[in-house]
């Protein structure tokens, strides 16, 4: 059983891995590719860690850019105070996502549905106007990082190194979100994506069970926010924008909700129509959107479910 | 007598002017088949929602082997060794029939916080879960997607999910609905070989099943109850006669 599941993920990671060392060998690779695949590793992460809670839990959160963002944001806030090791920045930035979606989270599981969409879209919008309003870390406009987020020293988000980091993290974040979903917590959460009642029936505390899914989910968000950052050595609001958090929702969907590989699927096809399509016409989500239809329409379960069931 | 396990102390609920549950006190005896009887909207499934905790009474207790559940929540309850089948059939479709009841045996035995290990690797879950599918006879389709399972086989899942968490009581909705004869006969007997294990709270319009399995009946209507007493006194009884079971029964 495991052969056919492994075979997709593991040729995707494969393929990564080769663009820069076919590049490296002389094929004619162009400098830009390197830098949109990278960029799609990035919004994988955070694509896949929404997986867990809406693909696996059932849970449609509308604010998975605020996590992102405060990534992000940990990242610029703790470089103005000359703060760059990784071993400050990460730990900082998962914690204050996790307490963010700790808080919210436990608001928000008081709602299902489409309340559930609407109340996590205004938390996030509430990061986002936080962000604007820190003029400190120039508001609206956004602030530039004065220099990259190091690891004890080690410039392991620069140059080359940035894209092979990012990569073994992607890696990294699957194994874990992988084990996560095939545990004990992972069925039980998928359970009550199917049946909540039951679940309680069984005396399983659904909503804790959520509440710490979002909790991973968010802190996991957070790691591919500092990514973010030191990839665009910038952070703005931008980033907690409600379309960014509408984006991501779009990659897990059209990736295959549940399959995680897919998450990465996703954010390689929407990063390509944005780099795309976004060079030839500003109005390119209005291709997107339609082909977005017809891919629900068409593949229920998304591009990882080509040709396979949902496992 | 033995203590009982389930005690329902003068319960009240109301939805707006409308008496639901209207002073509602029972007993529920170890090792019994207790039926709750009545017409249509005599308030049934709003009693096992309240014996549940899906519902809060407006006045009254709920007793769980002598201790007061009344304000805990449904999963505490069920903690307590509370178990439940739904009046609409409820298991988890995208599961195998061994993955419903293998969690439903995890969800006895420990915490769902537990991140490491693959779910499907538990042995003692499986074993667990097998045996129980077995003693409901759904043994040979442990291996189907629960959402595949005829409608008969889905309450038979069921009816393995409840047993499979060792519940001191269980609160069956209508388990018969919608059964053909071949699989009521069987289910009936399944249920009385249960008797042994834990009590049973059976709400049921089957009549025949009703007085077969049932060691008490209360007998509801208007959400009072209106009789209540062993299965020869209840068919005797001229009140319940008229209210529900008619006169030829």
């Amino acid at each position: 059983m495991t052969g056919r599941r492994l075979f997709v993920p593991l040729a995707i990671f494969a393929v990564l891995a080769a663009i820069p060392l076919l590049r490296a060998l002389g094929v004619p690779i162009g400098g830009s590719v390197v830098l949109i695949a990278g960029r799609i590793m990035i919004f994988a992460i955070a694509a896949m860690s929404l997986d867990l809670i809406l693909g696996v839990g059932g849970l449609p959160s509308f604010g998975h850019a605020a996590p992102l963002a405060i990534g992000a944001y940990a990242v610029a806030m703790l470089d103005a105070a000359d703060r760059n090791d990784a071993l400050v920045v990460v730990p900082a930035a998962m914690a204050a996502a996790g307490v963010f979606a700790l808080a919210t989270g436990a608001v928000a599981l008081r709602t299902r549905g489409i309340n559930f969409i609407m109340i996590t879209l205004a938390f996030a919008q509430m990061v986002y106007f936080t962000a604007a309003s820190l003029s400190d870390y120039g508001g609206d406009d956004g602030v530039t990082l004065s220099e990259r987020t190091a690891f004890a020293g080690l410039r392991l988000l620069e140059g080359r190194n940035f894209y092979w980091t990012t990569l073994a993290l992607l890696f990294g974040v699957w194994l874990l979100l992988r084990m996560i979903v095939r545990s004990r917590f992972g069925r039980v959460l998928a359970a009550i994506r199917q049946n909540r009642a039951r679940v309680q029936a069984l005396g399983i505390n659904a909503t804790a069970v959520e509440l710490v899914a979002l909790v991973i989910a968010a802190m996991i968000c957070a790691l591919a926010g500092v990514l973010l950052a030191n990839d665009a050595e910038f952070v703005s609001p931008a980033y907690t924008a409600w379309g960014r958090s509408a984006g991501l929702m779009v990659m897990v969907i059209l990736g295959g909700l549940g399959t995680l590989h897919g998450a990465i699927l996703g954010a390689a096809i929407v990063v390509l129509f944005e780099e795309g399509l976004g060079r030839v016409t500003p109005h390119w989500p209005l291709v997107f959107g339609p082909l977005m239809v017809m891919a629900v329409l068409f593949f229920r379960n998304g591009i990882a479910g080509i040709g396979g069931r949902r496992g | 007598m033995a203590d009982p396990v389930l005690e329902l102390d003068g319960l009240h609920k109301h939805f707006g002017a409308l008496k639901v549950t209207d002073d509602v006190s029972l007993t529920v005896r170890p090792g019994t088949v207790h039926a709750i009887i009545g017409p249509n909207g005599a308030g049934k499934t709003t009693l096992i929602n309240q014996i549940f905790g899906a519902l809060r009474p407006d006045a009254g207790r709920v007793l769980l082997c002598g201790r007061d559940v009344t304000r805990l929540a449904p999963h505490r309850r069920a903690r307590l060794g509370l178990a439940r089948s739904f009046q609409i059939t409820s298991v988890l479709p995208a599961f195998t029939a061994l993955e419903n009841v293998a969690l439903a045996v995890q969800a006895r035995s420990g915490s769902p916080f537990r991140f490491f290990r693959a779910a499907d690797g538990d042995a003692h879950a499986n074993r667990a879960a097998l045996d129980t599918l077995d003693r409901v006879g759904l043994a040979p389709r442990s291996t189907v997607l629960a959402g595949s399972l005829s409608h008969g086989e889905k309450r038979q899942l069921e009816l393995a999910m409840a047993l499979a968490s060792q519940p001191l009581v269980m609160l069956l909705d209508e388990p018969l609905a919608g059964a053909g004869p071949e699989e009521t006969a069987r289910l009936i007997t399944l249920l009385g070989g249960l008797r042994a294990q834990c009590a049973i709270v059976l709400v049921e319009h089957d009549m025949d099943a009703v007085f077969q399995l049932a060691d008490d009946i209360t007998v509801l209507a208007l959400g009072r109850v209106i009789a209540h007493g062993p299965p020869a006194s209840i068919r005797a009884d001229t009140a319940v006669r008229a209210a529900y079971l008619g006169e030829d029964f």
